[in-house]
């Protein structure tokens, strides 16, 4: 079971500073594991980045890795978790053409039954957002590109957030005395 | 304090006093000509040692901390300098050696122009360090430095690397001393959960064939006499990796012998054999496990480490006992009953008694045919009265000498083990003649390892470094060949090598030696390396195509080891 390739969402808690991506990217380099996505921003404490990182990997693998990813200096926390463990969203923007839009019922459809918003219209394009599971964001712009009607297309790598209704990440970041992740027995 | 107004250079002088610095291996060059020049005021402050090649100023440093205890530290330029410093810096982090290595760099202007002598150290050393450092400004100086020793010391020990730019150590700041005593991501000693310990003690005490590993943690921790304790009162055989030999000494009753793809007979087979399995400040390195699918499978396994990364990451662990072994050592063995597990010990010696008789007693006292490595090593560790410390090079000499000397007291072996870095033994054994000036330091290496740094007789001659010199010259990078001969057909490909005369390039130093081939001459050529004050070159020509036995083949379990 340890040796089952799934997807997995690594949750990374760093300081704030200079070469942190480096040395938490490194650590799946040197084992030549492929981040599937990668979002990194500042997280609600001050000072402190979050990683969310995904990529298909075996538990045996995820589990030493994040330990090794926890271990550095200036890493915080790191936590790794299952797609059933999280929710998870990604934020995807189509641009479509708006002559084509216009002339095509059909682009119009898709909007409306997908729930994606239009964020905006000039004569020449149409940007319209969705937020969703990879899944939802990508059949959305498989319909648009059936259209033949999408200039641009973009997602972000995922933001996730624990199920668990007694997990506190940021709040136990600097508690010693908290069983320091998962990984940590 | 008064604040005083001085350059970054100075202020990281001050900064590594103010960290009981009292030696600096070094070598000057443009971009850290500055700190140089303050150094040239502080000859009083540091016992200054001018190395002869960058990678042996990482090696002395590390000699230095493993036979002192302290922090040993590097200053270097940048470019070449910082890269010569890689290999010392990888092998520190193998070997949880504290070294704090401070490089030039280019000015921050030009930081990213491929300006004269630029490279990225911080990129090329993060994942060889422990923590790497830029220093852009003179007012980090005090910070970084304090940070870097207080990283490079606690918890499992590493190299901390310090990249300095020109423009910090020239520039001025208000100077105040800091020390600096956490780091808010760091946990260095994990507070141990007396939950496992009792599960621990309780296992432990349900025992009927304890084994204890045990290697480089309980010296790192200080822990040999919390060790005795334990070993004692739970009468628990015990064997120790390479570069945990002097954690526990060789003459101890509880004492098995050494673990691993040279070790004996006894405790590799015996790994096998227990019921329970305690792992020690050990890190179940390959050379140690061999196959780990066969890997004491019947036992089960306590491990006590330092460092949560060691916890279940190739062998999976029963009860983990996070936390320094100094600490947790004591509190199990406050749990333990008294117990002496006679009849399990004695299967020690059976096996002991096959090892003495096919290899040990053939390799230690031959008495025809060249001289071998086996022989000298035992020789030269009873002419110390077996008090010496021992320093290898990589290779047959390390495994025979690791084998064949005996270790009475502690932080008696440095030796290179995770990276197994040819050239580590001349510079580290320079190093510790003055981590620990009061104590013989005996160099074991091969005609191989030993020109992979032999540059260093410069600085032994200048520095006056006591260290006794011994080379097996067997005209063979031996270790090689001996896995060419036995699973390469003995096709000696590369292997083979013409050596100089040794002697005369230690005269060429004035270092005083003595050539020895004939067994005869062995023992008085011995006895006058010891008695000779100061440095001493011993060359010895010893058989060609000896092998290390036992030996534990590649792929192979630690039951399944040949001798011979
Ligand atoms: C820097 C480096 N290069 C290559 C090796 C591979 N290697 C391991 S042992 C060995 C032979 C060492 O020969 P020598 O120093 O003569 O020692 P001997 O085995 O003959 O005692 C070699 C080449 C190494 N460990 N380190
Ligand atoms: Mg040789």
């Amino acid at each position: 079971m340890l040796m089952e390739k799934k997807l997995y969402t690594v949750i990374v808690y760093s300081e704030n500073i200079a070469g942190m991506l480096n040395q938490v990217t490194a650590e799946f380099t040197r084992r030549q594991m492929n981040i599937e996505t990668l979002n990194v921003s500042s997280s609600n404490v001050e000072g402190v980045h979050r990683y969310t990182i995904s990529l298909w990997t075996t538990e045996w693998l995820i589990q030493r890795v994040t330990k090794r990813l926890e271990k550095k200096i200036d890493v915080l926390r790191a936590y790794y978790f299952t797609d059933n463990e999280i929710f998870m969203q990604e934020v995807a923007l189509y641009k479509l053409s708006t002559p084509r839009l216009l002339e095509n019922k059909q682009v119009s459809k898709i909007i409306r039954h997908n729930n994606a918003r239009v964020i905006e219209i000039n004569s020449a394009y149409t940007v319209v957002e969705k937020t969703g599971k990879t899944d939802a964001v990508l059949s959305l712009y498989k319909e648009f590109a059936a259209e033949q009607c999408v200039l641009q297309f973009v997602k972000s790598g995922r933001v996730a957030i624990v199920r668990d209704a007694n997990v506190n990440l940021s709040e136990n970041l600097f508690d010693e005395d908290v069983v320091r992740s998962k990984v940590r027995r | 304090m008064k604040k005083e107004l001085i350059t970054g250079g100075e202020a990281l002088l001050r900064s590594l006093i103010n960290e009981q610095v009292d030696t600096i291996f070094g070598y000057p060059g443009g971009s850290i000509i500055p700190v140089f020049d303050a150094l040239y005021d502080h000859q009083k402050d540091f016992h200054q040692v001018l190395v002869r090649h960058e990678q042996a100023a990482v090696h002395a440093a590390q000699g230095y901390a493993r036979s002192s205890g302290k922090v040993g530290v590097c200053l270097v330029t940048s470019g070449p300098g910082a890269t010569n410093t890689l290999t010392g810096i990888s092998d520190a982090m193998l070997d949880s050696t504290p070294v704090v290595v401070i490089a030039g760099q280019v000015s921050s202007a030009v930081l990213g122009t491929d300006a004269f002598q630029e490279i990225d150290l911080v990129g090329v050393t993060q994942p060889i360090s422990k923590w790497s450092y830029q220093i852009r400004s003179a007012e980090d100086v005090a910070w970084a430095v304090s940070r870097a020793f207080y990283i490079a010391s606690t918890g499992r020990p590493g190299p901390v690397v310090l990249d300095f730019t020109k423009n910090a150590q020239v520039s001025q700041v208000l100077y105040e001393p800091m020390k600096v005593d956490s780091v808010r991501s760091y946990v260095p000693y994990p507070k141990p959960n007396m939950d496992c310990i009792k599960e621990a003690a309780d296992l432990i005490n349900r025992a009927k064939r304890p084994f204890a590993v045990v290697g480089q943690g309980v010296e790192l921790g200080e822990a040999h006499k919390e060790l005795i304790a334990f070993l004692e009162k739970g009468g628990i055989p015990a064997a120790r990796t390479l570069l945990g030999l002097s954690s526990l000494p060789s003459e101890h009753p509880l004492c098995m012998g050494m673990l691993g793809m040279h070790g004996n007979l006894g405790p590799n087979v015996n790994t096998n054999e227990c019921d329970v399995l305690i792992a020690i400040g050990m890190r179940f390195s390959d050379r140690v496990t061999g196959k780990l699918e066969t890997y004491a499978k019947q036992a089960k396994i306590i491990h006590l480490d330092i460092d949560n990364v060691e916890i279940d990451k190739s062998v999976p662990v029963d009860i983990p006992v996070l936390g320094d072994c100094k600490e947790t050592l004591p509190l199990i063995t406050e749990l333990l009953n008294e117990n002496c597990h006679k009849e399990w010990i004695a299967t020690f010696g059976d096996l002991d008694k096959i090892e003495n008789e096919k290899v040990i007693e053939k390799a230690v006292n031959p008495t025809d045919g060249p001289i071998l490595m086996g022989e000298v090593a035992r020789k030269v560790s009873e002419a110390t009265g077996n008090n010496a410390i021992l320093v290898t090079d990589v290779g047959q000499n390390q495994m025979f000498a690791a084998r064949y000397f005996k270790y009475k007291l502690p932080h008696s072996i440095i030796t290179s083990g995770g990276l197994g870095t040819m050239g580590f033994g001349l510079p580290a054994a320079m190093g510790a003649t003055m981590g620990a000036p009061h104590r013989t330091v005996c160099y074991f290496a091969g005609d191989g390892g030993f020109q992979m740094n032999i540059q260093e007789l410069g600085t032994i001659m200048e520095q006056k470094c006591p260290v006794k010199m011994i080379v097996m010259d067997n005209s063979y990078l031996g270790m090689v060949r001996q896995w060419q001969q036995l699973f390469y057909d003995n096709r000696c490909s590369w292997t083979p090598m013409c050596n100089p005369d040794f002697c005369k390039i230690a005269e060429a130093y004035g270092i005083p030696s003595r050539f020895v081939t004939d067994r005869s001459e062995l023992d008085a050529a011995i006895k006058e390396m010891v008695e000779t004050p100061g440095a001493f070159l011993l060359s010895v020509v010893v058989r060609a195509e000896d092998n290390v036995m036992p030996m534990m083949p590649l792929g192979a379990s630690v039951c399944e080891m040949i001798l011979e």
